[in-house]
């Protein structure tokens, strides 16, 4: 099988369900000629033309509204927030509009929407351009939240999530884009609520999102070495949230670290630690459930700085290795 | 220069008028091609909603109702325009908007179950184009920009009209919607219906603008200030609308109206923050006084023809109070079954928790 790159594997994706279906239309500031901050519709606009790859004014609110207004007539919209954390301009439009239509419409109303956009830091743009709001959307009702960490998965959710009824904020992470996987050519889907045991292990689960999946997998490989075999399991998508998977890994483990990039006050990471803990797992704790998340202050421009507040490799097989003492 | 260049600006910003409060025609050119039986129609419509209206508060005060707007002083602004519309237009009201929905095909009952917030309330009748009234003030004057694109795109003939209040013009939502829908030549309609008050705070504590109307200038669309207790200059200047909205040029409408009665129902006193002698200036305005006495010139309106609308809209009403009175109450299940198309699995494990309780 080839291989592309996790922005490659967007744009396919995307291209591939616009040539199928002339309902979907993305919209989104300078994802014309431009290509889109990232370079993910790079291409797209001389293939689909201005009205299906529509720039738009900076307006976030108005892509947001436009796109649920655009959604009820019958059209799928994909909009993208070219930096995730815009999220909050556009976010009356998500929480307040787009969540309720169905709920408030008796079951009959439909926002087949996806909110494409990228999260995290690791790219210098410092304490606007960097943060990590997942946790903001998966706590609505009506939302679903995903976060895929591969270009393999990038391509097969963002299927289910265009094909998904309901409004799907898809947080694609800036680092990944240039991350490789194999990729098939041909459409396929993954639905979303499946987690993926990224790498199978006995002594300890590791929970990890986006960008910490591969954290988690480098930390697996030397704590390996150390004779901690580490299972590694990508929830995938937060909302819906794969609890069995999750529970199965831990019951099976004993051990649970959860590691994201968010902030670890208020992030997304004490809910997993909740569903465990609710959960028959519980009983099958041999130690305390850590959480690794980044601190609470805004993210720095300086890569040093940058890099010290959100978890590293080194913090992950730090935080194995003392929950592995304290069994 | 600048000074100018506002002043220049605000002049072109005059109300339109058609019917003074007389009930006589001061702009003859500007009379839409109504025909009599059209001119008796939305007479009654304008009769009718104002007696629903009288019957909505009391049945709120009677705890038969739940959350209602007072729709009284504004039904010409309200069905004027809606008269305009075609059948398969699009309207994204705010919640005083029930009027315009119910013109447009939502029944009476449908109106109720909304006001109660039974989920039945907010179904909307396959082909009935009706955005669920807007509680979030100006959310959907954008989502009208979004509604007017996806008709472009689809190459439907149809437009998007949105309602909001003067004090909808002061959010964001506002003027991004506008600009939008100029940007993308989208068959949009906005009106905005400036009854001089966003609950308590009057329109000109809220801009340094002497007209709403002229901020269209600034997202470089039509604009218009009309009103809007002349049913005939909000319908003609809606007309006026659709027609530019469909070959690509919006217009933001606002009509200079009053609502007689509270905000809502849910604890407001306007004599707070308005004088009886306002009130009494603006009854004087009355859409259906003013209305009537012109009909009656040209013989098309009479006490009997006003009596028979009134027993009419009597007994709908209380059929649809009826109606409405037996549909069975909601039940946890049908809230949670609302929220997807397929149910999660957390979602549907709380569904057989409801399930099991409600069926005990």
């Amino acid at each position: 099988m080839r291989e592309i790159t996790y922005a490659e594997a967007v744009r396919e994706g995307l291209s591939q369900r616009m040539r199928e279906d002339s309902d979907v239309f993305v919209l989104g500031e300078d994802i014309g000629v431009y290509g889109g901050a990232f370079g993910v519709t790079r291409g797209m606009i001389e293939e689909f033309g201005p009205e299906r790859i529509r720039n738009t004014p900076i307006s976030e609110a108005a892509i947001t509204g436009a796109a649920v207004g655009a959604a009820l007539t019958g059209m799928k919209p994909v909009l993208e927030l070219q930096f995730s954390d815009f999220i909050t301009i556009a976010m009356d439009q998500l929480v307040n509009q787009a969540a309720k239509v169905r709920y408030m419409y008796g079951g009959k109303g439909h926002v087949p929407m996806v909110v494409r956009t990228p999260s995290g830091s690791g790219t210098g743009a410092a304490a606007q351009h960097s943060q990590s709001l997942e946790a903001w959307v998966a706590h609505i009702p009506g939302l679903k939240v995903v976060q895929p960490s591969t270009a393999y998965d990038a391509k097969g959710l963002l299927k289910a999530a265009m094909e998904d009824p309901n409004p799907v904020i898809f947080y694609e992470h800036k680092v990944l884009y240039k991350s490789k996987s194999d990729v098939p050519e041909e459409e396929y889907t993954i639905p979303l609520g499946k987690a993926d045991v990224k790498k199978e292990g006995t002594d300890v689960t590791i929970i990890a999102t986006a960008i910490m999946v591969h954290k988690a997998l480098e930390a697996a490989e030397e704590l390996e070495k150390r004779g901690i075999s580490v299972e590694v399991v990508d929830p995938r998508t937060l909302v819906p949230l794969d609890e069995e998977t999750i529970i199965a890994s831990v019951s099976k483990t004993g051990r649970v670290i959860i590691v994201h990039e968010a902030v670890k006050r208020g992030g997304f990471g004490g809910e997993i630690a909740g569903v465990i803990a609710e959960s028959e797992a519980f009983d099958y704790l041999d130690a305390p459930i850590r959480r690794l998340g980044a601190l609470p202050i805004p993210v720095p421009y300086n890569p040093v700085l940058e890099k010290a507040m959100i978890p590293q490799v080194e913090d992950i097989i730090k935080a194995v290795e003392e929950t592995m003492r304290g069994a | 220069m600048a000074e100018k260049t506002l002043k220049n600006i605000e002049e072109q910003f005059e109300m339109f008028q058609i019917l003074n409060e007389e009930g006589k025609i001061v702009n003859k050119d500007a009379l839409p091609d109504l025909s009599d039986e059209e001119l008796q129609e939305l007479m009654r419509r304008m009769v009718y909603t104002r007696i629903w209206d009288q019957r909505a508060i009391s049945l709120n005060r009677q705890g038969r109702l739940g959350f209602y707007a007072p729709v009284a002083g504004q039904e010409a602004s309200m069905l004027g325009s809606q008269f305009s519309l075609d059948k398969e237009d699009w309207i994204l009201p705010g919640y005083r908007d029930i009027p315009q929905m119910v013109w447009h095909g939502m029944s009476l009952h449908q109106a109720f179950l909304f006001s109660r917030g039974h989920f039945k309330g907010g179904q909307m009748a396959e082909g009935l184009n009706l955005v669920m009234p807007q509680i979030i003030i100006g959310a959907q004057i954008i989502q009208t920009a979004g509604v007017a694109l996806g008709l472009k795109r689809r190459g439907k003939d149809n437009v998007a009209i949105t309602y909001t209040g003067d004090g909808g013009a002061s959010q964001g939502d506002f003027y991004e919607g506008m600009n939008f829908a100029g940007a993308y030549k989208a068959p949009a309609i906005f009106v905005v219906q400036n009854n001089y008050f966003a609950i308590s705070v009057p329109v000109e504590e809220q801009s340094a603008a002497k007209t709403i109307a002229q901020k269209a200038v600034a997202a470089g669309i039509n604009g218009i200030q009309v009103d809007g207790m002349d049913v005939l200059a909000v319908y003609a200047a809606t007309k006026e609308a659709r027609k530019n909205a469909l070959e690509g040029t919006p217009t933001l409408i606002e009509t200079l109206t009053y609502r007689y009665g509270p905000h809502t129902m849910a604890g407001d006193d306007p004599t707070r923050y308005r004088t009886s002698e306002l009130d009494s200036e603006w009854e004087k305005k009355d859409p259906i006084v003013r209305f009537r006495k012109y009909l009656e010139s040209k013989k098309l309106w009479s006490e009997e023809e006003e009596n028979k609308v009134v027993e009419k809209a009597k007994e709908e009403i209380k059929a649809a109070i009826k109606e409405t009175d037996e549909v069975a109450p909601q039940k946890v299940t049908d809230l949670i079954g609302n929220m997807f198309e397929e149910l999660p699995v957390n979602l549907q494990q709380q569904m057989d928790e409801y399930k099991e309780k409600e069926s005990k």
